[in-house]
C-alpha cells in the first residue's frame, strides 16, 4: 500500500488535472484566504459566510443550467431578461390582475418555459447561431417587459407583493432563510448543483448532452434525438432564470422591470471560469456552481475589506482570463502526457 | 516549469483586486492622526469606520458630491470614510451591499432607501447587529418604519411648495410639472407640493408625463402641452436631465413667435446646463438640495452616535436651497471644485 507504483500515481494526478473544476476549485480557496487574511474575522463569521453565499446563490442558479445548455454546445443571452419578466408577470398578475400568488406562478414559469422553448425552436430549426437567437431574445424580452409594465401601470418598479394571497407559503419555499442568516436560495443552489451533476454523469439524457454539443453529427447517427435534447436545455435555462426571478420577487417583496440586467455575461463567466468549454461537449455544473462562489467571494469580500464596489469587474474580468488561461495549460500539460 | 506563466496571472488578478485592499488610496480613507507610530494594524482597528451605501453610481455627478461631502467630513474628524453603490440602480444588488457591509461590522451605516419594501431586511438585520444607521437622500417616509432614528435629506413635498410660492412670487398663475416618472412617489410628491405652493396664491398646477429615455421626443410633448394651454406662464422640471429638452422646446418656441407670454422655467437638481441658463437668464432658479451636505452631515451626525451616543431624531433638512441668478457663476466655479 505504501508503494504504490509511479504509473498509478501518474495517472491519478492526471486525472485530478484534468478535471474541468480544478481552476475554479483552486480559485476559490485562494480567493477565500486572501479574504480571511484581508478582513478576517468578520469574514469567517456567519454573517460573513452568508454575505458571499447568499450573493452567489442566485448566479449559481442560473449557471448551473447555463453549464448544461453550454456543454449541450448552445448560449443563452436571454436569461437576464428572462429574470426581468418573470418578476414583474408576478406583479403584474396579483396587484394589477388580483390574481392568488400561486396561480400566478405557475402561469409565469409556464410563460419562462415558453420563451424557452421558442429559443430552442428557432435554433434549431433555422440552423442560426444560439448566440444571435438569444440575444436578439434579450432585446425583445426586455422591451416588452418595460413596455407591458409602463402601458398598464405607469411604472417600471411595482412592490407590495406580501399582500397577495399564498404570500406565507411562497416565502418559506423561495424567500425563508431556514438557518440564519443564510437565504434558501442557498439550498436551492446546491440542491440544483447536484440533480445537474447526476443527470450529466449518471443518465442517458446527460450523455445525450456532451454528444449534442461535443459531436453532433455522430450523436445523431447513433438515434440521440439532438434537437429536442437542446431544446429541453433551452428551456431548462429559461426555468433557471424564472426561479431566480420568483425568488427575488418573493424576497424583495416586488418587482424591476431592469432585474437581471448582465446576468446572461455573469452566468456564461462563471461558467467559463468553471472549466466548460465554449466549444461545447466538456464541462461540468459543478464547477459552474464553484464559478458563481468565486462571483460571490470577489463581489462581496472587495466590499467587506473596504475596497470600492467599482473594482469587482476590474476583478471578475481578470480572474476569468485567467482562469481560462489556467485551464488551457493544464489541458495542453495533460495531453502532452498522454 | 509551463505553470510559472500561469501562477503568475493568478497573482496578477489577485493584486488587482488586492492592492487597492491597502486601504490607503486617496480620499478612501481619513487622515490618521497621532496614531501612525503605533503601528498601521492598530491604527486602523482605532479608526473609526463609516460606510455610505447609496444607489447612485459613483460616476454620476450628484453622487460624487454626496461622497465627496463625506470623504471631506472623514478627513476632518480623523474617520475612515468608504462610499459603496452598486454598478446598475439595482435593489437586489444594493442589498446584497448591505449585507457585505454589515457583516464587516462597521462603526457606523449610511444607507438610501428609494425602495424600503426590498431593503427592509437587509437594514433590519443590519441595525440588529447593532450598527447605528441613518438614513439618506432617499427614505423620509420608510426610515421610521425600518426603526431608524434619523433621516438626511430634503423633504420633496416641502421643496414642491417652496418652489410653488416662488414661482407665485414672481407672478406664475399655472405651471407645468414635468415629470418624467409618473409613479415614481418621490416624484409624484415634488408635482403635489408645487400645487400646494401656487393654490395658496390662487394658482394652478398641471402634470406632464415624459420620457426622458427619449429627450426628443420628450421636448414635443412639451411644446404641445405649451401650444395647447397658453395660460401656463410657469415650468418646473423635476431633475437637470428634464432641463435640458424644456429649455430647447421653450428657445424652439421663442425663435418661432410661438410663445408671445413670459415663462418662468425652474428645475430640481443642478447640473452645469442648468447653471448656465439660470446665469443666462433662460431660467428663473434651480432646487438645491445641496448633496454635498447629505454625505457631509451623514458622516458627523454618525460620529457623535459613536463617541457620545448621541443621536438626532427626526428628518434633517439639507434643502431646499435655491440657485438663482444672483449666486449662478459663484455655484458654477464650486461645482467646478466638486462640492455643490
Amino acid at each position: 500500500m505504501e508503494t504504490e507504483p509511479a504509473g498509478a500515481r501518474s495517472l491519478r494526478v492526471r486525472r485530478l488535472l484534468a478535471r474541468p473544476e480544478l481552476a475554479a476549485a483552486l480559485g476559490a480557496a485562494v480567493l477565500w484566504i486572501f479574504f480571511t487574511i484581508q478582513a478576517g474575522e468578520p469574514f469567517l463569521s456567519r454573517a460573513g459566510t452568508a454575505a458571499y453565499l447568499n450573493a452567489a446563490a442566485p448566479l449559481g442558479i442560473l449557471a448551473v443550467a447555463v453549464s448544461l445548455l453550454m456543454i449541450g454546445g448552445e448560449f443563452d443571452l436571454s436569461v437576464g431578461s428572462i429574470i426581468g419578466a418573470s418578476g414583474m408577470s408576478i406583479m403584474l398578475l396579483t396587484g394589477h390582475f388580483d390574481w392568488p400568488l400561486w396561480p400566478a406562478l405557475a402561469a409565469t414559469f409556464a410563460l419562462c418555459l415558453s420563451i424557452g422553448y421558442l429559443n430552442g425552436i428557432i435554433v434549431v430549426r433555422t440552423g442560426l447561431p444560439s448566440f444571435i437567437v438569444t440575444l436578439g431574445m434579450l432585446f425583445t424580452v426586455r422591451g416588452l417587459t418595460i413596455a407591458i409594465s409602463r402601458g398598464l401601470t405607469g411604472r417600471t418598479q411595482l412592490g407590495g407583493l406580501d399582500g397577495s394571497a399564498g404570500y406565507e407559503a411562497a416565502g418559506f419555499l423561495f424567500a425563508s432563510s431556514p438557518l440564519q442568516p443564510f437565504r434558501v436560495s442557498v439550498i436551492w443552489w446546491i440542491g440544483l448543483t447536484a440533480v445537474a451533476t447526476w443527470v450529466l454523469n449518471r443518465t442517458r439524457y446527460g450523455n445525450w448532452i456532451f454528444g449534442a454539443g461535443g459531436q453532433p453529427e455522430t450523436a445523431r447517427n447513433l438515434g440521440v434525438p439532438v434537437d429536442r435534447v437542446k431544446i429541453s436545455l433551452f428551456m431548462t435555462t429559461a426555468a433557471a432564470a424564472c426561479l431566480v426571478g420568483i425568488i427575488q420577487a418573493v424576497q424583495f417583496n416586488g418587482a424591476d422591470t431592469l432585474r437581471g440586467t448582465l446576468q446572461e455575461f455573469w452566468a456564461i463567466t462563471a461558467v467559463v471560469i468553471g472549466g466548460t468549454l465554449l466549444r461545447g461537449g466538456y464541462g461540468s455544473a459543478v464547477g459552474a456552481a464553484l464559478g458563481a462562489l468565486i462571483f460571490g467571494l470577489v463581489r462581496q469580500g472587495i466590499v467587506m475589506i473596504g475596497v470600492n464596489a467599482d473594482w469587482f469587474q476590474v476583478a471578475l474580468g481578470s480572474l476569468l482570463i485567467a482562469a481560462v488561461l489556467f485551464n488551457n495549460q493544464v489541458r495542453r500539460l495533460v495531453e502532452q502526457r498522454r | 516549469m509551463t505553470r510559472r506563466p500561469t501562477a503568475l496571472i493568478l497573482l496578477l488578478a489577485l493584486a488587482a483586486c488586492g492592492s487597492p485592499g491597502e486601504r490607503g488610496r486617496d480620499g478612501e480613507r481619513g487622515e490618521n492622526v497621532g496614531a501612525t507610530d503605533r503601528g498601521d494594524a492598530i491604527a486602523r482597528a482605532e479608526t473609526p469606520r463609516i460606510v455610505l451605501v447609496t444607489h447612485g453610481q459613483s460616476a454620476d455627478p450628484f453622487w460624487s458630491v454626496v461622497a465627496t461631502g463625506a470623504r471631506d467630513a472623514g478627513t476632518e474628524l480623523g474617520l475612515r470614510v468608504e462610499y459603496q453603490a452598486p454598478g446598475t440602480f439595482n435593489m437586489v444588488e444594493m442589498s446584497q451591499l448591505i449585507e457585505a457591509v454589515a457583516a464587516s461590522r462597521p462603526e457606523g451605516l449610511a444607507i438610501s432607501i428609494p425602495d424600503g419594501d426590498a431593503l427592509a431586511p437587509s437594514i433590519r438585520a443590519a441595525a440588529a447587529a447593532g450598527i447605528p444607521i441613518l438614513s439618506i437622500n432617499s427614505g423620509a417616509r420608510v426610515f421610521r418604519d425600518l426603526g431608524l432614528r434619523a433621516h438626511v435629506g430634503q423633504p420633496e413635498r416641502d421643496a414642491g411648495f417652496a418652489a410653488g410660492r416662488r414661482m407665485a412670487e414672481v407672478g406664475v398663475t399655472r405651471a407645468l410639472c414635468v415629470n418624467h416618472e409618473v409613479g415614481n412617489i418621490a416624484l409624484d410628491s415634488r408635482c403635489a407640493g408645487l400645487e400646494d405652493g401656487l393654490r395658496e396664491a390662487g394658482g394652478s398646477m398641471l402634470v406632464l408625463a415624459v420620457d426622458l429615455a427619449d429627450p426628443e421626443d420628450a421636448q414635443q410633448r412639451i411644446r404641445g402641452a405649451l401650444a395647447r394651454d397658453p395660460g401656463i406662464d410657469g415650468l418646473l422640471t423635476l431633475g437637470p436631465a428634464g432641463a435640458v429638452p424644456a429649455l430647447s422646446a421653450v428657445a424652439v418656441m421663442r425663435t418661432s413667435g410661438g410663445l408671445d407670454t413670459t415663462l418662468e422655467l425652474a428645475t430640481f437638481d443642478l447640473s452645469l446646463p442648468v447653471l448656465e441658463a439660470i446665469r443666462e437668464g433662460e431660467m428663473s432658479f434651480a432646487i438645491d438640495q445641496q448633496p454635498y451636505l447629505q454625505g457631509y452631515l451623514a458622516v458627523v451626525l454618525l460620529h457623535k452616535a459613536i463617541q457620545i451616543g448621541a443621536f438626532p431624531d427626526g428628518v434633517i433638512r439639507t434643502g431646499p436651497a435655491f440657485v438663482t441668478g444672483d449666486n449662478a457663476a459663484e455655484v458654477i466655479r464650486l461645482v467646478g471644485q466638486g462640492v455643490r
